[in-house]
């Protein structure tokens, strides 16, 4: 479904991505994880260019990302959904708006039918009656269910996750975390960028570690856990799992 | 010394709209109808060119000089050289009135400009990548989750802008259009004894009329408090 060829990305001279290949296949769900400045996020923004490409290739769907231009590369863009870490909501537009948008100016769905399934999508992130509030009346939690409904409204292929839960406060992670099990459990093809261990363990199909733009780790949840192979995986678990323990390694 | 303003009552139907009557259009209403229309050209034309900028790195430049040019001039150039240039390129079918509108829209589209580029450059790139996450084109993006963002947080800069219109609109003095100064400068001119009087109220109604449209706006934009 996603495959990463070669993939390398610099910032002029910082080298983040350095030679990546990865398969993910059909209604993986795979978990993405990594020390901040690892390089996670800029490798799924590379999945549908919101960052280019500076060497190497990723196929979705057989079809290559790094030469999609114009029209291709907006189709593909419309079947990849994309949830960022602040939500990205559009601050002007109601919830309903928020959905319906891409639905009807990307493809082309009348007013009538993008607001039906604006209604169904709300209804099964479980904001049915917010409908008609701006994303400003919306708590953090809420906002990032919207985000999903939003994405979910175009019905894409492929799920992508940055960090959906790090802007969230600790109360809210909950919430937001259930819509994703739901759909980690209905078939969808997930890449997950999180620190969410719980959510890693319980629900990844592969567990990816990431540092300093190459791949370390590539296990399935039980392997990764419990006989991490890098030293750097090892002690990045560590962290997590006791960050007050930490400090002398 | 006191002041006696009797001559602006007797006057004022005169100062409100001129000779209206002989299907002339004046005074007031003129200028109003002058800052109206500049104000609507030189909004459609300075979202326009920011559009165009903002997509076009190349043309940012050329539109930027352009700007440059426009600024560096006094407006009453401008007024002056349309004033002698759209009748010598069209005939002289153009009302002058006409003219100052086009130079005032002229003059004003660089300011329009300037600010939409930069409330456009001000809003979260998040909110563009958002929408070409989710398939839109890039004018799209512009058209609807862009410039209404940019456009309601420029309000207040465009009651200012258009507050300026307003006032620029007395410079057709010069070129003898009958709006409220020209019409005022008629009354002083008949009468002779009263121009205290008549200034003053004149710059009354201007003030009446830049502050009502501040309230206006605030009435606008106040309950909208997102």
């Amino acid at each position: 479904m996603i495959e990463f060829r070669d993939v390398h990305k610099f910032y002029d001279k910082l080298h983040v991505i350095r030679g990546i290949d990865l398969s993910i296949a059909r209604g993986e769900v795979v978990v993405i994880c990594g020390p901040s400045g690892s390089g996670k996020s800029t490798l799924i923004r590379l999945v549908n260019q919101l960052e280019p490409l500076s060497r190497g290739d990723i196929l979705v769907d057989g079809q290559s990302v790094a030469s999609s231009r114009g029209r291709a590369l907006r189709r593909l863009r419309s079947q990849i959904g994309f949830v960022f870490q602040q939500f990205n909501l559009y601050p002007h537009l109601t919830v309903e708006q928020n959905i319906t948008l891409a639905l009807r100016k990307v493809l082309g769905v009348v007013p009538e039918d993008a607001t039906v399934r604006a209604v169904e999508l709300l209804d099964r992130v479980g904001l049915a009656d917010k409908r008609f509030a701006y994303p400003a009346q919306l708590s953090g939690g809420q906002q990032q269910r919207v985000a999903i409904a939003r994405t979910l409204a175009m019905r894409p292929k492929i799920l992508l996750f940055d960090e959906p839960t790090s802007a969230l406060d600790p109360e809210m992670i909950g919430e937001v975390l259930a819509v994703m099990r739901e759909l980690a459990t209905s078939g969808i093809t997930m890449v997950v960028v999180t620190h969410e261990m719980g959510f890693a363990r319980e629900l990844a199909d592969r567990i990816v570690f990431i540092d300093q733009g190459v791949i370390l780790e590539n296990d399935k949840p039980v392997d990764f856990f419990l006989s991490p192979q890098h030293p750097r995986a090892r002690q990045f678990l560590r962290q997590l799992l006791s960050p007050l323990h930490t400090a002398n390694d | 010394m006191g002041l006696d303003f009797t001559v602006v009552l007797r006057n004022l139907d005169y100062l409100l709209w001129g000779r209206l009557t002989d299907g002339e259009l004046g005074g007031l209403l003129l200028t109003v109808v002058m800052a109206v229309s500049a104000g609507i050209l030189s909004l459609a034309l300075g979202i326009a060119l920011a559009m165009v900028a903002w997509r076009c790195q190349a043309s940012r430049k050329l539109l930027f000089l352009w700007a440059e040019l426009i600024r560096g001039i006094p407006l009453i150039f401008v007024i002056f050289w349309l004033y002698f240039l759209v009748p010598a390129l069209f005939g002289g079918g153009i009302p002058n009135a006409l003219s100052v509108i086009l130079a005032l829209a002229w003059f004003s589209s660089a300011a329009i400009m300037h600010s939409v580029l930069a409330g456009l450059q001000s809003l979260p790139r998040s909110q563009y990548e958002a929408g070409i996450a989710s398939g839109l084109a890039e004018h799209q993006v512009l058209c609807w989750i862009l410039l209404p963002q940019a456009l309601r947080n420029l309000i207040p800069s465009f009651v200012g802008l258009f507050a300026s219109l307003i006032k620029d609109t007395s410079l057709a003095f010069i070129v003898n259009v009958p709006e409220l100064t020209t019409v005022a400068s008629q009354v002083n001119n008949r009468t002779q004894l009263f121009p205290t009087e008549i200034f003053l109220s004149i710059a009354a109604m201007y003030f009446v009329l830049c502050g009502v449209l501040s309230l206006a706006a605030r009435a606008v934009c106040g309950p909208s408090s997102r």
